[in-house]
């Protein structure tokens, strides 16, 4: 049972592995995009529409994985989609985390009436279709990344409310902070030098995760036509188009698809990873 | 002629260190075994063997266990349950967690007879009802419709002492079943198992680790140490000339046998290590 | 008594939560650029034209007016007339609704019967192999949301085994004799097994993305439930009695091991029918969460509000549901 458990434990490490390894390679792609696009992602051919993959009948070899209606490159869109992939998942977690982390410390430690006003509000953001919530935000503050950002904080920043509250709120009840109290120490400071330090594990695993939420809600508004602009090459207006020549030009949606699968399967194993690395810390 | 017979029994933790060391016991028909030592000498584990409850982690390596002229270890699983599920019956150690929560006591008790050993539902509520008389419950009609929650942690005992004896099994085993209780509820408890006992002549397997719970009960003694029989008497002959180191310094630490004035006797460092080192030898 | 109080307290807070809602709704989208009355008159509209038609849409007021205007309408089961598709909005909502809770129930029978299936089979063959499979499918099945799972579906059995319907809720040509809107419910009824299958073909997908990342949330903690079970009393009594190891896990592990499940399975059910939205965009089929996303598209304000109003009462009414179902369900409350 022993040997068992090892191997359970190692097949995870791969897996985190793995996973960090795809993440690495997508931020040297978004770095190096221009070095590494072999076509410019916005040029259109009009001649060269629907070019299928390099292996196919038909094919062009300067277009690796073929061409969209526009004969617009899918790799090179690809390329530079990872740029505003990667922009979206770490800019808009990172806000998310610091107004959701924070208000869920400030209501867990504090209690009274900060309490009542943050579960109030996250009771009645649990009452919002999120898809919908972000699609009606994105319409009202129009189209860009900004925007993007903005939305997927003023959504999720709940989710780590909601967590990081309920979490304060079991650190506050344990026997080092009342002796911290005893010893002297003002209530901002246990918050600050004895609670967060108990709750930072979670907010890594959370905000890891959130980095494939932001990835994937920024598909889902590319999809409904509400992200950056058509043009811009990004993941979900790729798989949009797909969608709608599936039949004719199964690579548009494929390879768009399979990168964005990857890379919030990847977010999510590294969360769950670190969970588990976590894991004795947390308990 | 013994009901059961262990012959010889060996268990490990699978990739670990032994359980059980060739133990060797056996029960009379109609006779009350009590099987003592200290707690992790592996006393459970001889009763989770017979009764086939062992935890997936613990493999016997080597032995039989014959129950009823029959070796169960030879015996295809299904058989097995079967043969030990119409012959055998459990009275566990805590009463607590030992009666399902979402259940009514009446379909706990009667559930098995017409599940497994075919009886009618009827016939199955008659018993449950009549048992339950006879472990002293009052107003047995209305308990048998209650959840175990309502009930006080002796009465679920009683109610599980009960469904033990509710298909006249040949053998019972009593895991510890008077340690999770009161003090004061405890005597009760164990005059009701000696009654029942009595009464259906049933032979018992009394898992203890207390001495005077034996010489109340039993009549044959096996002491367990580290996984070995140490000691095999009858209880009489043990309790006036133990025949074992390890198994007179026990006495010695039990209260009640010894003078109260004369305080407790820890069992001596150098027996521990001379049975040690016959444990690891044998 | 204990449990009417708690009940009195959750239609409270249930209220509060709602009534917070229609204010966040009604304001933000209020604060849309662009004249939505402007949008739907033809390009060569007067000033006159537009400031009319803003009149009759009660639009020229102000915002707390228009609440309080509309709020008592509400009130009265009066939701107001969709700008751009011309009809009460409540008629609109509730013509969509039945799609949505169709696709979403099967969707959620469809979580139950794979999770549960997969959680039984895991506890059964525990510390094998198997579990370890299941254990992985799962933990991918989590990690991806219904979006992708959707696109994946699509690629897969709509394009590459082309099998099922990608696209809409019924074909187009057939001719329905129905008179409600639970078509497939309907269908059901009146025994025309043709239309089911046809709309069964086209739910099977959808319902499929949405039911694969619940299914593996309740196979993952009704599998740890039902091991924590097995480890007690009770369990290990019932078997000593001679019942087989798949009986015991049935009908002495798996009754009390549901409970916990159930909870999260509620609340899980709400981001489920959340998911519908995109979903329902996704493969084209005509609910209520496509109707969101056109009028969200179209600046349909009374539409939008309605629907967003009908969601969060779907969703804090699931949770009630599920909160009374627990309590009813569990002896140790039921008898208190």
């Amino acid at each position: 049972m022993a040997e068992g458990r090892f191997q359970v434990r190692r097949r995870a490490g791969v897996r985190l592995w793995l996973s960090a390894a795809w993440l690495i390679v997508l931020v040297i792609v978004a770095l190096f995009a221009p070095y590494l696009a072999p076509k410019d992602p916005l040029e259109q051919d009009l001649f060269a529409g629907r070019l299928p993959p390099f292996w196919m009948q038909g094919a062009d070899a300067a277009f690796l994985l073929g061409t969209d209606s526009l004969g617009r490159d899918v790799l090179s869109r690809i390329i530079f989609g990872t740029r505003i992939a990667l922009t979206v998942a770490v800019i808009s977690a990172s806000l998310t985390c610091l107004v959701g982390a924070a208000l869920g410390l400030l209501a867990g430690f504090y209690r009274g009436w900060v309490d009542v006003v943050v579960s109030r509000f996250i009771d009645i953001w649990m009452a919002f279709p999120p898809v919908l919530f972000s699609i009606l935000l994105i319409a009202v503050i129009g189209p860009g990344l900004f925007s993007i950002i903005l939305a997927i904080v003023v959504i999720d920043w709940t989710r780590f409310a909601r967590v990081i509250r309920a979490e304060a709120m079991t650190q506050s009840a344990m026997d080092y902070v009342a002796s911290a109290r005893v010893a002297g120490r003002g209530r901002f400071g246990i918050l600050l030098r004895e609670i967060l330090p108990n709750v930072l594990p979670i907010i890594v695993v959370l905000l890891t995760l959130e980095m494939g939420i932001a990835v994937i809600v920024e598909a889902i508004l590319s999809f409904v036509n509400l992200s950056i602009s058509t043009d811009d090459p990004t993941w979900g207006g790729m798989i949009s188009e797909g969608r709608t020549s599936i039949h004719q030009a199964w690579w548009v949606l494929v390879f768009p698809l399979i990168t964005l699968f990857l890379t919030v399967l990847s977010f999510s194993q590294l969360g769950e990873g670190l969970k588990n690395r976590f894991d004795p810390v947390l308990r | 002629m013994s009901f059961l017979s262990v012959r010889n029994l060996s268990a490990r933790v699978k990739g670990g260190g032994p359980l059980l060391r060739d133990v060797s016991l056996d029960v009379a028909v109609g006779e009350v075994r009590g099987l003592v030592g200290e707690s992790g000498a592996g006393k459970s584990m001889i009763g989770k063997a017979v009764l086939g409850i062992l935890p997936k982690a613990v493999e016997i390596t080597s032995g039989q266990i014959m129950l009823d002229g029959v070796d169960l270890l030879a015996l295809p699983p299904a058989q097995r349950r079967i043969k030990v599920g119409a012959t055998c019956a459990l009275i566990p150690q805590d009463p607590l967690t030992a009666l399902n929560p979402s259940r009514r006591i009446g379909v706990q008790i009667t559930d098995r007879l017409v599940d497994i050993l075919g009886w009618t539902r009827q016939r199955a509520e008659e018993r449950a009802l009549a048992l339950l008389g006879e472990v002293q419950i009052t107003e047995p009609t209305r308990v048998l419709r209650q959840y175990p929650h309502e009930l006080s942690g002796g009465m679920r005992q009683r109610i599980l002492i009960a469904s033990a004896f509710a298909a006249e099994p040949k053998l019972i085993v009593a895991d510890e079943p008077t340690t999770a209780l009161d003090v004061t509820v405890q005597k009760q408890i164990l005059k009701l198992i000696a009654a029942l006992q009595v009464r259906h002549g049933t032979a018992l397997l009394f898992v203890t680790h207390d001495l005077g719970v034996v010489s109340k009960v039993c009549q044959k003694l096996s002491v367990l140490y580290a996984g070995k029989v140490v000691e095999d008497s009858a209880v009489a002959d043990f309790f006036r000339a133990p025949k074992h180191p390890y198994s007179a310094a026990l006495l010695a630490a039990t209260p009640k046998y010894t003078d109260p004035l004369a305080g407790l006797q820890p069992v001596p460092e150098a027996v521990i290590a001379a049975v040690r080192a016959e444990v690891a030898h044998g | 008594m204990a449990l009417l109080q708690t009940l009195i307290l959750r239609v409270i807070t249930t209220a509060v939560t709602l009534l917070g809602v229609a204010v966040i709704v009604f304001f933000v989208i209020r604060v849309v650029p662009g004249n939505p009355i402007a949008m739907m008159l033809p390009p060569g509209a007067t000033a006159e034209d537009i400031a009319n038609l803003t009149a009759i849409y009660g639009l020229d007021k102000s915002i707390p007016q228009q609440f309080f205007i509309w709020g008592t309408g509400v009130l009265g089961g009066d939701f107001g007339t969709s700008i751009t598709l011309k009809q009460p909005v409540l008629e609109l909502v509730l013509g969509r609704l039945p799609a949505t809770l169709e696709l979403s129930v099967l969707a959620l029978v469809m979580a139950i019967v794979i999770g549960g299936a997969a959680a039984l089979t895991g506890t059964r063959l525990r510390e094998t192999r198997v579990e370890g499979g299941i254990d992985v499918a799962q933990g991918m099945a989590l990690s991806v949301p219904d979006f992708l799972w959707g696109l994946v579906l699509i690629l897969v059995f709509g394009v590459l085994v082309p099998v099922f319907q990608i696209s809409g809720r019924v074909t187009p040509s057939l001719q329905l004799p129905f008179v409600s809107d639970f078509y497939l419910v309907e269908s059901l009824l009146r025994l025309r097994f043709d239309l089911s299958l046809d709309l069964l073909s086209h739910m099977l997908l959808p319902a499929l993305a949405l039911a694969i990342p619940l299914a593996a949330i309740i196979g993952q903690l009704l599998k740890q439930s039902l091991k924590e079970t097995m480890h007690l009393d009770y369990v290990t009594l019932a078997r000593t009695q001679g019942y087989s190891e798949a009986k015991v896990i049935w009908s002495q592990a798996l009754p009390n091991a549901i409970l916990p499940t159930l909870t999260l399975v509620g609340v899980q059910f709400t981001f489920l029918i959340g998911g519908t939205v995109i979903i329902e965009r996704l493969f084209s089929y005509e609910g209520l969460g496509n109707m969101a996303i056109d009028a969200v598209i179209n600046r349909d304000l009374p539409l939008i509000q309605g629907i967003v109003i009908l969601f969060a009462v779907i969703f804090t009414g699931v949770n009630l549901l599920v909160d009374l179902t627990y309590a009813a369900l569990n002896p140790r409350l039921r008898h208190g």
